[in-house]
């Protein structure tokens, strides 16, 4: 058992009582929902005659169903309309505050909490998605929820659950140039594997996590599931803090001088005990890119397909139906892949700083003719400042779609999705079977300034020759 | 087409039924009911769609559309089911497809919570059991008793030992698994936690 690690600290806080059936009953101090989760939980609190218990510690905003080219009402779609018309009654009914399309602050919800300043550390934060892990880069712990458990949220406050066990993976050194927060978190989970984090919370650390940008730790966060873990943290820093300060709702004044007293106070203790400990060097990782239909079927950029044998025997009958899905022959390289779709944005790789190094790598360059390639902003501030900053005129004259704010093509829920067997270079998190929307569509993820340099030469390259250029 | 659906009410002791047996690690939630299907406001009709696009890819041949399987109640998997997306959407697909309880090698930590907060047990049971009963062509009419009291899985000529969370267990058994009233009695003591929140005091301005 884990003790005096910062995720025993904050789960100890929020534990409310130990349930009959041995399980803790947690409150949850930041709830988060979304229009595709939250319709059914609202429809049994109407069906139990309950209400929402604080309304005020709820927050919404519109993300996976909204289309990214038009997004005037009604929606185009009748189904999407019909879903955010919902969220909208329900939050009105509630008196939730929602973030909606116009307001300034409406994206992905796991780019808007952290850049209003919602998400802080020593929280308990639920949403009913898996990528809510997201907000572990700020020591807080956060985790997805389903439906139900959104409904019990709703009514309670809390939720049941089993305590996790606590898995520290410890970074060493520095990512070299060229390499980013994505090809770290990719590396871990083909290391360790898509299972293993099944019953742990992750605790990133090492001087190669103190080393990333807040930005870089929420993706590395944000990725936790993939490896299994629905909940990944780490622990908070004056950089943590430094962010958090001055943004619309973060603590002010006497308030501010509270909060950071109470933070800095929140970290694993030196000596704590964890139930498992893994190390890296983070220096001897290169450029990361998906092979098959599992976020840890990786490699570096200039390794080659693992043949069957080469992979551990639980690992083969998913590698055997990855190669017949993708179309890969084992021993065959993944540089110089042609590529039909790149894809810059999502929760994991859609805000400021991805679009920034993704610009970086187009400035006076030209989108491959056989690629359609787009980029959708995090959230309306993501974009907002992009625009300050000239970055979509950049996107634009490479040849780059520039759309206006949601989950889009990770998911596929609205008109942005794959063709045919399409293969995409993507900065989301999943490559699964049909993730983008098309039943034998192929997803290759990598960081978003791989997916420029893919979008530039039409296949998959290695990024860090127009780094060097 | 199945008859009317009726969740699952109160406490769940035993659950009896046919097997049908889904092969394959790391079956992710996109798979058990792609995205598109999730542009609903409840979950009424998605027991059609469940495993859509891979039941379209294997034309008729997928286990979900065998007319020998039509009746089945206990689904049997391999490792980490249900990975990916916590969309509920996947387990409540499945229960209205007719699935009352899940045999696997192991599951996905949300997929699971879910399954059990909609009142589908999920087993364990070790790999080589499960690809027993997965290959064992006998067993393609596979009836099994489960009894949640002593966690044990029996048929005519078998009976196994499964693995479930103690606290799952319990929940089951006692009818708690539907949470939110067992979580209200504690109405009091959740007060109390909101007033002693460091945090919920200095983002006050908040509240």
């Amino acid at each position: 058992m884990s003790q005096d690690t910062l995720f025993d600290k904050v789960w100890d806080l929020h534990r409310v009582a130990s349930l009959p059936g041995g399980s803790d009953q947690l409150f949850i101090g930041l709830h988060l929902i979304h229009e595709v989760t939250s319709p059914q939980a609202f429809g049994a609190l109407k069906d139990k005659n309950l209400k929402v218990k604080f309304p005020n510690r709820t927050v919404a905003t519109v993300d996976h169903i909204v289309p990214t080219d038009n997004q005037s009402r009604p929606f185009k779609d009748n189904l999407a309309e019909q879903m955010i018309k919902t969220l909208e009654k329900n939050c009105l009914q509630h008196k939730i505050r929602f973030f909606n399309i116009g307001s300034g602050n409406q994206g992905i919800v796991h780019v808007v909490a952290p850049e209003i300043g919602l998400t802080q550390p020593g929280m308990t934060i639920a949403c009913g998605d898996s990528h809510t892990s997201t907000h572990g880069a700020f020591g807080s712990i956060a985790f997805g929820i389903g439906t139900s458990q959104v409904r019990d949220v709703l009514a309670t406050q809390t939720i049941a659950m089993n305590k996790l066990k606590v898995r520290q993976i410890w970074c060493d050194n520095k990512l070299s140039k060229g390499v980013y927060a994505k090809d770290l978190v990719l590396h871990i989970i083909n290391q360790l594997g898509v299972k293993a984090g099944v019953g742990f919370a992750y605790e990133f650390a090492g001087p190669a996590i103190d080393a990333l940008s807040i930005e870089e730790r929420m993706t590395i966060c944000n990725m936790s599931i993939e490896g299994g873990a629905r909940c990944g943290y780490i622990n908070p820093d004056e950089k943590t803090f430094s962010y958090i300060k001055n943004k619309l709702c973060a603590p002010k004044n006497e308030d501010w001088d509270k909060a950071l007293l109470w933070w800095k106070s929140l970290k694993s203790d030196e000596n704590s005990i964890y139930d498992d400990v893994i190390k890296l060097d983070a220096s001897k990782i290169e450029p990361t890119v998906t092979w098959g239909i599992t976020p840890g079927q990786s490699l570096g950029i200039n390794q080659k397909i693992p043949l069957l044998y080469e992979l551990s025997p639980n690992d083969q009958f998913i590698a055997e139906e990855a190669y017949e899905y993708m179309g890969f022959k084992p021993g065959q390289s993944i540089k110089d892949t042609p590529v039909n779709v790149c894809f810059i944005g999502s929760c994991t790789n859609g805000r400021i700083s991805d679009l920034r190094i993704a610009a970086k790598v187009l400035k006076d360059k030209k989108v491959s003719e056989k690629v359609k390639a787009f980029v959708v902003p995090g959230s309306e501030k993501v974009a907002i400042e992009a625009k300050k900053e000239g970055l979509d005129k950049i996107f634009k004259d490479s040849g780059f779609q520039w759309r206006e704010p949601g989950c889009s093509m990770c998911l596929a829920m609205n008109s942005d999705k794959l063709i045919g067997n399409q293969v995409s270079a993507s900065s989301s998190n999943r490559n699964f079977k049909g993730r983008q929307g098309s039943p034998s569509g192929r997803t290759l993820l990598m960081s978003p300034a791989m997916v420029a340099a893919a979008a530039i030469n039409g296949k998959v390259s290695d990024v860090r020759e127009f780094i060097s250029q | 087409m199945k008859s009317a659906f009726n969740p699952p009410i109160g406490k769940i002791l035993k659950i009896n039924g046919q097997c049908i047996s889904l092969i394959g690690n790391d079956i992710d939630t996109d798979r058990i009911i792609p995205a598109r299907f999730l542009k609903c406001v409840n979950f009424d009709s998605l027991g059609e769609s469940v495993f859509e696009d891979d039941r379209e890819t294997l034309k008729g041949r997928h286990p979900f559309d065998l007319e020998e399987n039509k009746n089945a109640t206990i689904l049997i998997v391999n490792s980490n089911f249900g990975c990916g997306s916590s969309r509920e959407h996947a387990p409540q697909a499945l229960m209205r497809w007719g699935i009352r309880a899940i045999i696997g090698e192991s599951f996905a930590d949300i997929f699971y919570s879910n399954c059990i907060a909609i009142g589908i047990p999920c087993f364990t049971l070790a790999k080589k059991s499960i690809q027993e009963i997965q290959n064992n062509k006998n067993n393609k009419f596979l009836f099994l008793e489960i009894d949640l009291k002593n966690s044990l899985a029996k048929s005519k000529d078998l009976s196994l030992n499964l693995e479930i969370t103690e606290s799952s267990r319990k929940m089951f058994l006692s009818g708690e698994w539907d949470a939110t009233s067992t979580l209200l009695k504690n109405e009091n003591l959740i007060e109390k936690k909101f007033n002693d929140l460091p945090y919920l005091e200095f983002n006050s301005h908040f509240i």
